[in-house]
């Protein structure tokens, strides 16, 4: 099996057999942010701290990206095995939306309310043939 | 103080122009907006003007005439031309100026913009894996909204419908033939529940105001069109933006709601008093949007609205009655303006085949871009 690697390092915890995503809890305010950062959106504060911001959530809304997109989209698809792909926000449980690749695609199996489960996914194979990976969701009871 | 009039228009016709550089088009929008006024580039104290791919607005000076005035550029994405807008408005109003020009232009490569995430605070992740599209941005907005206020897809097709009829009877418009209902309907979809015929394209064109003193206003036009207010403002935490990695858990009002309101306010008039307005509608859902968050109808009642014709040309409130992006494609830096543009002919009626009736006297202008600005100005006659 290839190695594998994050495409970004800091957005999910893994390896790990229940991955999770990593995003940022204000000290002052409490107000969470996906990607972590070292700065509050909401009021402004430096102090901030990396929070597990768990696995699972409800979609809030959807779409379908029908066509493969230009530069700067990076797979290892070509215009021919390009596949069309979910996004959505995903509501988690505290709070914060999440804007993520889904794995279903098709309007019949999305809608909003949907439960979902985060899973790790390779997005390319870089030079040295590691697995860069991210992150998706997937409607839970997908087999 | 004294207020800001605009007294002279000049377009150069949106879409493509193999011929002709943005800039180019640009200088054809400015002189055309300066033999309007019946002055010329000499008489101007400054300029104000923005382009995103057509080059530098102050290259202007080469091709207008090197005459020493003071040229700032102003970059504010799809508000640019509101920003410009709003620049003059200060300079006229301050007392520092008495005449100027506001200039955009803009020159984009077919298909989709393709933005950066470095340009917008983002790591590569974000672009590599697919996420970085306006498009899908839209898409799930209007998806959302639909769900919460009971729009159907019938009412995205009537939007439709209704530029590209619009459009027909602009000549300046890109998109100039009228679609059926089945065409928009059955059009290949692009993002759920957004098809081709409900996203408007970046496209090619230029647009230019001649703006003065409203008290030096008779000097230039019999019709000065007033500005009454010229509003910009950014997004505050929650509201739903795009290029948002994630979004807050408390849904807060978009820039537009606040740009809105602190334009009535400064213009002294409310919502009822709008007689045609442009919305920014760089897809359907957007302008069906655009309709409440500026005031002008309640939350779910475009369902109704668009039904009884409510924004059609000759219903109460017109909306983007030249087609607007939708029609025009958009040229980032001159699309804010060409809303201007249209409207002052409407206030001036002058506006040909598509003239609202019963000669309106008190116009709107909304631009919304990204990541969470808009622009809001009110006109009078």
């Amino acid at each position: 099996m290839a190695n594998q690697d994050p495409l970004h390092p800091g957005l999910f915890s893994w390896p790990s057999p229940e991955p999770e995503l990593l995003g940022s809890r204000c000290v002052l305010c409490g107000e969470h942010a996906f990607p972590s950062q070292d700065s509050c959106r909401s009021c402004g504060s430096e102090q901030t701290e990396v929070v597990g911001l768990g696995r699972t959530g409800r979609l809030w809304t959807w779409t379908v990206q029908t066509f493969m997109p230009k530069s700067p989209y990076h797979t290892d698809e070509t215009a021919e095995s390009f596949r069309p792909y979910g996004v959505g926000y995903v509501e988690l449980d505290c709070g914060l939306k999440v804007e993520s690749r889904l794995r279903e695609n098709t309007p019949e199996t999305l809608a909003i309310g949907l439960d979902m489960t985060l899973e790790i996914i390779p997005v390319r194979s870089d030079e040295k043939g590691t697995q860069l990976m991210t992150f998706q969701f997937c409607a839970a009871e997908s087999p | 103080m004294t207020d800001v009039a605009i007294v002279g228009l000049g377009i150069h016709p949106f879409g493509r122009s193999p011929n002709l550089t943005g800039l180019e088009q640009g200088a054809i929008a400015a002189r055309a907006a300066l033999a309007d006024a019946g002055t010329d580039f000499k008489a101007m104290q400054f300029a104000f003007g923005g382009s995103q791919d057509g080059g530098n607005a102050d290259s202007l000076v080469n091709l207008l005439g090197l005459t020493g005035l003071q040229f700032t550029n102003i970059w504010n994405g799809c508000a640019t031309g509101g920003s410009s807008l709003n620049a003059a408005y200060s300079a006229i109003k301050s007392g520092q100026y008495d005449i100027g020009l506001v200039v955009g232009f803009d020159k984009h490569a077919r298909g989709a913009f393709n933005p950066q995430p470095r340009d917008w605070g983002l790591d590569d992740w974000y672009g590599e894996t697919g996420l970085m599209l306006t498009t899908q941005y839209f898409a799930m907005k209007i998806q959302r909204y639909m769900h919460d206020y009971g729009i159907s897809r019938e009412t995205l097709v009537r939007v439709a419908e209704k530029a590209f009829r619009n459009g027909s009877v602009t000549p300046t418009a890109w998109r100039q033939t009228a679609l059926t209902t089945e065409q928009i309907e059955q059009a290949p979809m692009v993002s759920e529940p957004l098809n081709k015929y409900m996203f408007c394209s970046p496209a090619e064109g230029g647009c230019a105001l001649v703006l003065c003193r409203a008290d030096k206003a008779h000097l230039f036009t019999q019709k000065p069109v007033l500005l009454k207010s010229a509003v910009v403002r950014s997004r505050h935490y929650g509201s739903f933006e795009v290029f948002s990695p994630s979004q807050a858990p408390a849904v807060a009002p978009s820039p537009t709601v606040t740009a809105s309101r602190a334009a009535f306010e400064f213009a002294g008039v409310g919502p009822e008093d709008i007689d045609v307005a442009q919305l920014q509608d760089t897809e359907v859902g957007a302008e069906i949007m655009h309709m409440a968050e500026n005031g002008f109808c309640e939350h779910g009642e475009q369902e109704r609205w668009l039904q009884e014709g409510v924004t059609e040309i000759n219903g109460r409130l017109p909306v983007n009655t030249d087609g607007g992006c939708l029609a025009n494609g958009e040229p980032v830096g001159a699309s804010g303006l060409r809303q201007v543009f249209e409207i002052c002919h409407q206030l001036r009626g002058t506006a040909g085949a598509r003239q609202v009736p019963n000669g309106p006297k008190v116009g709107y202008t909304h631009v919304y871009g990204a990541p969470g600005i808009s622009g809001v100005n009110i006109l009078a006659i």
